[in-house]
């Protein structure tokens, strides 16, 4: 008998089915992959797993005995842990206070037992095996120790089930097999994991079973070892997709320089150069907290710098806000859409024409309605945004579909130079390829695009030129057949010397290559 | 707030709300379901509530609070506050009957008490816009400088003795409708063209919803804060010129807890406080929901005291109800 039993669970949202008659069965010491893309329903299952939302009908059964979990909390008494695709941590309280907020130890006259809080979650990283001080504020911790903490406290409550929703979308080459070790761990002791990721090779290397849905049904379920890539795609998307890169015919024309930037960050020792040319594609790579998003909003003046000259199209211009940049022709697609790119309780409509409302004053100040609907309609198709309408509020959207809305206000904006800063964190294979294609069209149209992103297949199958960031400073441009997952990750990973960045590498840990 | 389509399969095209439901969605339909079910109440509790009187009366009187009740949408909207309202307008009017007591002309002493309120407005939106405090710091800090100005100003004292034609903007009549009722309505009007059809009030929104993402799409952020509160500044100044012309002095003093008066008909007007959301019109009603509230608790000779109470229920109550309906 499974430990963790789904069965048949239905539920819909007011003009969405977002699950029909789905089911799933995960065995203690089973890491259970759940794949599918954006607005499959995953999230949705995971959430009715986790008592945030209850099924219409259907069934959860724990050890055989049906469940129901009216509430996050019953969820978590019964058992089930989940570690959130966004963290729920408090970056102002400590690791410990973190992982036992809610039910806090406590004595007789109802004061918290630090003591024993203390000792549980030593035993609880012990466990784990990873070394992280209980005392320390989270906000000193990385994104990988964050998440590390959350599973910690998914586990806390002697949770048999752990849903881990992207675990790996935030973490560096190194810090997802830490993760993979802790979660094989987990797995000898007998946990159920259901493990979310798009990321096909993860899933191959951890993973035993595969569940695919598709629009809210279940397709299938697998054993991983009898399946591969292509047909797990294809089952997902429903239509085979070979290969989700655009033809690399490259629309750079780099005897034609649009953007050349000289740039100090504040603190940093060294100015940075970059140049963009027309057309170009050009990939900003290496690991998270390396300096590319800083070197990015540094560029739009979003950020103050210690040094900042810009030269577009031969001019000199001077960046002092986003608003600047926006004038002069660059605009960013921010890394974290729902905290920098979106207005959540706007709906698409204005979203999108949030930074170009001026097209639509066919008498100034007023907005003509009537022609912003049709733009924005056009701009959803172009761009295969699947929503109800145009007014549809954008925080009722999946993931993908967000991306896609933050894209399309960019298209009419009549920029020269786009900086798209993981552009397709999260997003699922078909909404990808649709994004590499759009991009690939703009350069055609002669925009030029800086991307960033921890993706290497993303960066070696999409841009022109490569600059690979290290420590907060560009440590080596590759261009043509450079542009290889091994040499970026060498670049990426390899100690440098703060006074040479451009000096010699060190060649121990170019094996950490996260792509296939 | 979601779609409001009914069929299995949600089509991928882009569709209209019918009427119906679009005023269900309004951001509106929950306070004046609310206002009307208050005044069923006083209408069925008071024999002289539906007088054209009493009605004209309650309009009028709530005014004032539905007119500075504008510059605090803007404020709330942007997810900000402006607690500075209610000194700001009895400064504003106190300057006013000064300049008209010495003898300025009654144009030029309006159009200095409304230059007043907004450069008031304006400096609490360079506090918050430039220098980065948080609004309802520099907003508590700003309310005590008006309110000691005022006192300065006046020493303490009522300003009377103004030229009788000043008395138009609060007790004079236009096609038999009183003008606080027509400053009020016009006052409104130009907010909701400015929120609903121009790009300010759309970046008004834009800011309350999510500020940093509104920066990072090139919006002038702070230019606009700047604004906001400057309009805020102006309804005040507005709403000053309408009590001292209907007192005919100008009081140091006026406008004790009218901010908060003003913040509750934002709230009851729909409004999240948070910002990004909320609805000019749903104001309007929120500040007459409070007036009536006001006037029927006295025509039923309800103690002032428990006027408060009821009126803190009630607000808690509408609040209550209208909780979360659009996340």
């Amino acid at each position: 008998m499974a430990l963790l039993a789904l069965e048949k669970v239905s539920k819909r949202f007011p003009g969405v089915r977002a699950l029909n008659e789905v089911s799933l069965q995960v065995e203690a010491g089973e890491i259970h992959a759940l794949l599918g893309e954006n607005g499959a329903g995953k999230s949705t299952l995971m959430k009715i797993l986790c008592g945030i939302h209850q099924p219409d009908s259907g069934e959860i059964l724990i050890d055989g005995t049906p469940q129901h979990f009216s509430s996050y909390r019953r969820a978590c008494a019964a058992g089930v842990g989940i570690v959130f695709q966004e963290f729920s941590l408090i970056p102002g309280l400590s690791v410990v206070d973190n992982i036992f907020l809610g039910r806090e130890p406590r004595n007789r006259l109802g004061l918290i037992r630090h003591g024993v809080m203390l000792k549980q979650a030593n035993a609880l990283f012990e466990r784990l095996d990873i070394d992280i001080d209980p005392q320390i504020h989270v906000h000193h911790l990385s994104v990988a120790d964050q998440q590390f903490v959350e599973i910690a406290k998914a586990l806390s409550l002697n949770a048999r089930v752990l849903v881990l929703d992207e675990p790996t979308a935030p973490l560096t080459p190194t810090e997802v097999e830490r993760l993979f070790t802790i979660m094989r761990q987990l797995r000898e002791q007998g946990v159920a994991m259901v493990f979310i990721s798009h990321h096909m090779e993860e899933i191959f290397e951890i993973c035993d079973r595969v569940t695919v849905l598709r629009d809210g049904e279940y397709v299938t379920t697998l054993e991983v070892a009898d399946t591969d890539a292509g047909a797990l795609v294809e089952l997902m998307v429903g239509r085979r997709v070979d290969n989700i890169f655009p033809d690399h015919h490259s629309h750079a024309d780099s005897d034609d320089i649009v953007l050349e930037a000289r740039i100090r960050m504040a603190g940093r020792k060294h100015t940075d150069y970059i140049q963009l040319a027309r057309g170009e594609i050009l990939g900003f790579a290496g690991l998270v907290g390396s300096g590319r998003t800083e070197m990015a909003l540094a560029m739009i003046g979003a950020q103050p710098v210690t040094e900042r000259q810009m030269q577009l199209e031969g001019h000199k211009v001077t960046l002092k806000s986003p608003a600047d940049a926006l004038k002069r022709g660059i605009g960013l697609l921010p890394e974290n859409r729902k905290q920098q790119g979106l207005i959540l309780p706007f709906t698409c409509a204005d979203n999108i024409t949030l930074n170009h409302l001026k097209h639509f004053q066919t008498r100034p100040p007023f907005i003509s309605r009537r022609r912003e609907r049709e733009a924005v309609e056009a701009l959803m198709d172009r761009v295969r945004v699947k929503a109800p309408g145009s007014d549809t509020v954008v925080g009722t959207l999946s993931g993908g579909n967000q991306q896609k809305v933050v894209i399309a206000r960019w298209l009419e904006r009549g920029c020269r130079v786009l900086i798209f800063d993981e552009p397709t964190r999260g997003i699922d294979v078909g909404a990808k390829s649709e994004i590499y294609a759009l991009m690939k069209t703009l350069t055609a149209q002669g925009i030029s695009i800086v991307m960033i992103s921890s993706e290497l297949p993303e960066i070696t199958g999409l841009c022109d030129r490569v600059l690979v960031f290290n420590h907060g400073h560009v440590v080596a441009a590759l261009s043509g057949d450079e542009i290889e997952a091994g040499t970026i990750m060498t670049h990426a990973t390899r100690q440098i010397s703060l006074d040479n960045p451009t000096g010699s590498t060190d060649e121990s840990v170019a094996t950490l290559e996260r792509a296939s | 707030m979601s779609t409001p389509t009914s069929d299995a399969n949600p089509q991928p095209r882009r569709q209209r709300r019918s009427r119906a439901s679009r005023l269900l969605h309004s951001p509106v339909f929950f306070p004046l379901v609310g206002f009307i079910a208050v005044f069923i109440v006083m209408a069925l509790a008071n024999d002289n509530f539906l007088l054209p009187n009493n009605l004209t009366n309650v309009a009028r009187q709530g005014a004032i609070i539905a007119i500075i009740a504008v510059g605090m949408s803007f404020a709330i909207f942007t997810g900000g506050i402006d607690l500075s309202v209610g000194p700001v307008m009895a400064l504003s009017g106190t300057i006013m009957a000064g300049l008209m007591a010495a003898g300025w002309p009654p144009t030029v002493a309006v159009i200095m008490g409304l230059l007043l309120g907004m450069v008031f407005g304006a400096f609490n939106g360079a506090c918050v816009a430039f220098a980065r405090m948080p609004p309802i710091i520099v907003t508590l800090a700003t309310m005590g400088i008006a309110r000691g100005l005022g006192l300065i100003y006046t020493g303490g004292y009522p300003i009377s003795g103004l030229p009788a034609g000043f008395s138009f903007f609060g007790r004079g009549e236009v096609v038999g409708i009183q003008v606080p009722i027509l400053i009020m309505l016009l006052v409104y009007l130009v907010a909701y063209v400015v929120l609903h059809h121009t790009s300010f009030g759309r970046y008004v929104y834009a800011i309350g919803g999510n500020e940093e993402a509104t920066r990072l799409t090139g919006i002038r952020v702070p230019r606009y804060k700047l604004l906001v509160y400057t309009i805020s500044g102006l309804t005040a100044a507005i709403a000053g010129l309408v009590i001292t012309s209907r007192l005919m002095s100008g009081q140091p003093n006026a406008g004790t807890g009218f901010e908060l008066d003003a913040i509750a008909a934002v709230v009851l007007g729909g409004a999240a406080i948070a910002g990004g959301r909320g609805a000019i019109l749903g104001t309007l009603v929120g500040a007459m929901l409070l007036a009536i509230l006001n006037n029927g608790l006295n025509l039923m000779g309800v103690s002032p005291y428990l006027q408060d109470v009821a009126k803190g229920t009630i607000i808690l109550l509408a609040i209550y109800i209208g909780r979360g309906r659009n996340a």
